[in-house]
């Protein structure tokens, strides 16, 4: 029998587990995403309500964690992995919460010069944010940390298309103030997108220090 | 104080030099170099016969008591090799003084248990023994439990207040160096961490180096920890960095509790 043999399995488990939430948050992303942008306020519905499926199984694996850390004083490596995958969850389990604010702003969201005018934006932005959950998770997956280190300067770009949307939400308040409340929308939305891309950066550096157990910031 | 190296934070107390042992034609200890800063905790860590107790010992000559004992290489104490032929030895174990696995205290009185080391060395002065002796057992954070009863046998106390008094007594003729081996693995576990708690407010005033099994231990009460393996040193660094990202695969197996 090998030393700590049930450890491992544990070990195993909670990554499963993270795999198994990962993919709960991603579709959360993507539906409200979709809902965004095809302003379908029944869609977003969705989003809301399968928010609580990912809180339960976060705070289900959460439990696992301090579980392990408790009963098996995890060391090196282990505490590297079981350290990662609470920082991970959280992560993600903020991601899901954004999914949830992005479906709460498209339900009030009309459908508007203004918002085809922010349209182009927004789709890029869903686009690359959720490929950086995407290469995230992958990179997490394949313990790779060149991949994590490269996905993290995704954010740059997300940072930038943020700056634009924001001026031209400025810019259209100042020319019209009744505008104010559906550009505040839009600006909500940009921004959980923008806060999306930060957490999938904690995801990266995350994985760096798992792999490499040296602490980098990458924001 | 200075003497202990205190005010001098990243001083070298104990360098070891290319220090091979041998028992008879078996070697214990492999071309280990390693430096024991003054003021901090190291700790000393690896599996069941891979050398530490050896190496601990090599730190105050206690080897030498063995026969066919063969040292080479050379151990550095403020600079003086402790292995030159004119050192004496009896001069440097006070220096250099040791606890044990199991507590040993002596069969006299808690008082007398103190006084041993001081009266050995030639204090006679009943009010200065006086001093010696409430001032070790504070430092050992026994004396509110012995004040009542210095001078009743010293077995009669706990497992881990005999601990505690042997290292008073250590503590009493004024070492520089603190060695512990294994020194709570015979006791519960609050008298356990008790001994780990004295051992954090020793080094203020000491250099420690410490034996252990327990993983946890080690890195409680460390600053720094070496890790040895068939009498080889494999890695040696901060505590901190040895147990969250050692960089010898076989430091990880061995403290993720993989090793064999
Ligand atoms: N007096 C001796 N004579 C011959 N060999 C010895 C002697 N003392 C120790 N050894 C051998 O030297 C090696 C190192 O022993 P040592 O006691 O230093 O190990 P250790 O790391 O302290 O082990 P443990 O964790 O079990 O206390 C072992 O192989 C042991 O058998
Ligand atoms: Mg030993």
């Amino acid at each position: 029998m090998k030393p700590r043999s049930s450890f491992d399995k544990a070990l195993i488990e909670i990554q499963e587990d993270i795999f198994q939430l990962a993919n709960l948050v991603e579709q959360a992303i993507f539906n409200a995403v979709q809902s965004l942008i095809k302003l379908d306020p029944a869609g977003a519905a969705q989003v809301i309500m399968c928010d609580e499926e990912i809180d339960e199984l976060y705070a289900k694996i959460e439990s696992k964690c301090i579980k392990l850390i408790a009963t098996q004083q995890p060391m090196a490596r282990d505490l590297r992995i079981v350290v990662t995958g609470i920082k991970i969850l959280l992560s993600l389990e903020r991601i899901g919460d954004h999914a949830v604010d992005i479906a709460q702003a498209t339900m009030c969201i009309r459908e508007s010069e203004l918002n085809r005018k922010c349209s182009e934006y927004l789709t890029k932005m869903s686009r690359i944010v959720q490929q950086m959950i995407k290469d995230g998770l992958g990179a997490y997956r394949e313990r790779d940390a060149q991949k994590a280190q490269e996905m993290c300067t995704l954010d740059d770009e997300v940072d930038h298309i943020f700056t634009k949307i924001f001026q031209l939400l400025i810019d259209n308040i100042l020319a019209d103030p009744k505008s104010i409340v559906q550009s505040s929308y839009l600006l909500y939305v940009s921004r959980y997108l923008e806060r999306i891309a930060d957490h999938a950066t904690d995801i990266g550096e995350a994985v760096i220090y798992l792999i490499t157990g040296e602490r980098k910031k990458l924001n | 104080m200075n003497k202990n190296g205190l005010n001098e934070p990243n001083k070298n107390k104990i360098l070891v030099k290319k220090l091979n042992l041998f028992y008879k034609d078996f070697q214990a200890l492999k071309n280990v170099d390693l430096d024991i800063k003054a003021n901090k905790i190291t700790a000393l860590i690896g599996p069941s016969g891979c050398g530490k107790s050896t190496f601990l010992r090599t730190l105050n000559r206690m080897n030498d008591l063995i026969e066919g004992v063969k040292v080479e290489g050379a151990i550095l104490l403020e600079g003086e090799n402790i292995y030159e032929p004119e050192v004496d030895v009896v001069n440097l174990r006070k220096r250099v003084g040791m606890v044990f696995q199991r507590p040993n205290p002596f069969p006299m009185s808690v008082y007398d248990n103190v006084a041993y080391g001081p009266r050995i060395h030639g204090l006679k002065n009943k009010r200065q023994l006086d001093e010696i002796i409430e001032k070790s057992l504070h430092l050992a954070a026994l004396w509110s439990e012995v004040s009542n009863r210095l001078f009743k046998s010293a077995l009669g106390l706990s497992g881990g207040q005999q601990q505690r008094l042997c290292i008073a007594r250590l503590l009493a003729v004024e070492p520089e160096v603190l060695l512990m081996d294994e020194p709570s693995s015979a006791l519960d576990p609050i008298s356990t961490l008790k001994i780990e708690e004295l051992i954090q407010v020793l080094k203020k005033n000491y250099t420690i180096v410490i034996v252990t099994h327990n993983m946890q231990q080690a890195a409680r009460v460390s600053d720094v920890t070496a890790f040895f393996l068939n009498g080889e040193l494999i890695e040696f660094g901060s505590t901190e960095e040895i147990f969250t990202r050692p960089k010898d695969q076989r430091t990880e197996d061995y403290i993720s509790g993989r090793f064999g």
